[in-house]
């Protein structure tokens, strides 16, 4: 081997891993910029008021989106309720019960279901709760955002469930316990940890959600505490609404409600990767 | 682990039936899905026909609907977005799997995995305050202006536009693709490097030798993963495109996407035919992510099945 092949080999060598390195610094760099940028304008943005208050009319000052927070733990609280059991259920099938043909197809169909944009699921829920109840509803919004959080908590569970060692069921079984039994008291136990660290990030993607919330919750500027009873509103999209609008008031409410949102969706997403880290 | 047991009792029958019932209502939340999309489009469906996806004007007022924009909007946007994450991605993933010592790879996995996290909005927010005034006054006025000449760099420096979305969409994907990426590098079996390193091979040659081949198709699974979550992304796209409906080569235009078309003008149309056609919208939405997902996962599935905890 001559020494210039050596060299043109390290040459490539230094510069590919220069490449990979670079990529690497500045998708980190990307995050620190924006999350640094939404931290640093929402801090200054914050006031006492935010949480208190009741937006105003447009143009006014201030006010606040305690309605929206309301909202949206409302809506993220009847997602959970709705998807939370399911999608555990569905991971239960597909770890205990599904044979290899029904189960790929379950797990494939979960697969394809996360990918199918919250926008689309949003039109559905539309279609299929707003019509036929006749009004938006902080439920029709709790059955879109379940139905984002179902197939990852189906695929989430599943692995958890099946981390538990097969002679944890076995020992059980031994006992003559019964298989139900055995799953409820046994296996659904010692997975417990991993199944809340799914539930707690699928809940962590349902709360940032705006596009379902859109045709289904709608918003409004008024505190509801009804489930069934007309339109709600949401952190998201109060945020979405005003950032678009023209009022320079509204948009430094946008910042302090951004930070608000991302700070809980971090806090809910640590949360959970912590609780997974410390086993 | 497949049925080590038999079910003999009542409560193993009933506990059998309601988890083969959860586990199927996943297929039936499909087949409903695509259901009530085409039954509730079915009126722009019969109306158009086909002329729907090619019309090329989008006009509420005149009672014409083509969707030949939006489609080409969406398109563009994620494709743009391909192009600028794709490579940085796998940079990025192959800097994750291959190069850096632990105690830098796991708080650049774990701040990769929380870009993945933020919020759509609140990227839009951003995007509409520092983004748009950034490719407006640098890239529209300046550096990219002075190669007006291009068809693609021509046009008025908006700063909404088709450029903006690729360019949001892009940090978007960035974390999904640098994350799936990364999962199927690491389930490269060691034995493939070591072979590799044995034969003297450097660093890199380790790397474009045994590694990525080895993982070849899951690598494009995790890029076409990532095409399917910005064909549908709707929030931050919505906030930065400026909502225009014509096909041209320019990127500082305003545009549509499918998503971005519905997201904006569902709550305003205010006849059932306009509400038909936004519903047609979604339905080749989803039908395009629906295609592109399936690839991605049949691709994926042949090297890792288990979802990493952040997959979208």
């Amino acid at each position: 081997m001559s020494i210039s092949t050596y060299q043109r080999r390290r040459t490539t060598n230094a510069l590919m891993l220069g490449f990979c390195a670079v990529s690497a610094f500045l998708a980190v760099g990307v995050l620190v910029l924006i999350l640094g940028f939404v931290l640093a304008k929402g801090i200054s943005s914050l006031n006492i008021d935010l949480f208190t208050k009741m937006p105003v009319p447009e143009g006014e000052p201030g006010g606040g989106v305690a309605n929206s927070m309301v909202g949206s733990l409302i809506t993220v609280g009847l997602a959970a309720v709705i998807g939370i059991p399911i999608g555990i259920g569905a991971g239960i099938f597909l770890s205990e019960y599904a044979g290899p043909r029904l189960g790929d197809v379950v797990r494939f169909t979960a697969d394809v279901l996360t990918g199918v944009p919250s926008i689309v699921i949003g039109i559905f829920v539309y279609g299929l709760v707003v019509l036929r109840m006749g009004n938006f509803s902080a439920l029709a919004a709790g059955i879109a955002l379940a139905i984002i959080m179902l197939p990852i908590m189906a695929r989430s569970s599943e692995e958890m469930l099946r981390l538990v060692p097969q002679s944890q069921r076995e020992a059980a079984l031994a006992l003559g316990i019964s298989r139900w039994r055995t799953i409820l008291s046994v296996v659904i136990p010692v997975a417990q940890r991993g199944l809340v660290t799914g539930a707690l990030l699928a809940i962590a993607r349902a709360a940032g959600e705006t596009a379902p919330l859109l045709f289904t919750a709608l918003g409004n500027r008024f505190l509801s505490l009804s489930a069934t009873g007309g339109p709600i509103d949401a952190l998201p999209l109060r945020i979405y609404r005003y950032a678009t609008g023209p009022y320079s008031e509204q948009h430094q409410q946008a910042w302090a409600a951004s930070f608000v949102l991302v700070l809980a969706v971090f806090v809910i997403s640590l949360t959970a990767r912590l609780l997974l880290r410390r086993r | 682990m497949r049925r080590p047991w038999r079910s003999g009792n009542a409560g193993d029958a009933i506990a059998r039936v309601i988890a083969v019932g959860l586990g199927l209502s996943l297929l039936a939340l499909g087949g409903l899905l695509i259901y009530e999309l085409v039954d509730e489009s079915w009126q722009s469906i019969t109306e158009f026909g086909l002329g729907f996806i090619t019309g090329t004007t989008w006009d509420p007022v005149a009672r014409e609907f083509g969707a030949a924009p939006a489609i080409y909007g969406t398109l563009v946007s994620s494709l743009i977005a391909l192009i600028l994450a794709v490579p940085v991605s796998l940079g990025a993933a192959i800097f994750l799997s291959e190069i850096a010592p632990p105690w830098l790879r796991n708080p650049f996995s774990f701040l990769v995995e929380m870009l993945a996290a933020l919020p759509s909005v609140v990227l839009g927010l951003w995007g509409i305050y520092v983004l748009i005034p950034w490719v407006r006054d640098f890239l529209e006025r300046s550096t990219l202006g002075h190669l007006s000449f291009i068809p693609l760099f021509s046009g008025p420096p908006f700063g909404l536009g088709m450029l903006a979305a690729g360019l949001i969409l892009s940090i978007m994907i960035l974390p999904i693709i640098t994350a799936i990426s990364r999962d199927v590098m690491l389930a490269v079996p060691t034995s493939q490097r070591e072979a590799m390193v044995a034969l003297g091979a450097t660093k890199w040659e380790v790397i474009s030798g045994a590694v990525l081949p080895y993982c070849r198709s899951g690598l494009v699974g995790a890029v076409i993963l990532g095409l399917g979550r910005a064909l549908g992304e709707t929030m931050a796209v919505t906030m930065v495109i400026g909502r225009g409906y014509n096909i041209t080569a320019s990127l500082f235009r305003p545009a549509s996407t499918a998503a971005s078309a519905v997201a904006s003008e569902f709550n305003e149309a205010s006849y059932s035919l306009y509400i038909s056609a936004l519903v047609e919208l979604a339905l080749i939405l989803l039908a395009i992510t629906l295609l592109v997902n399936i690839v991605a996962r049949l691709l994926v599935w042949r090297i890792a099945r288990s979802p990493g905890l952040i997959r979208e």
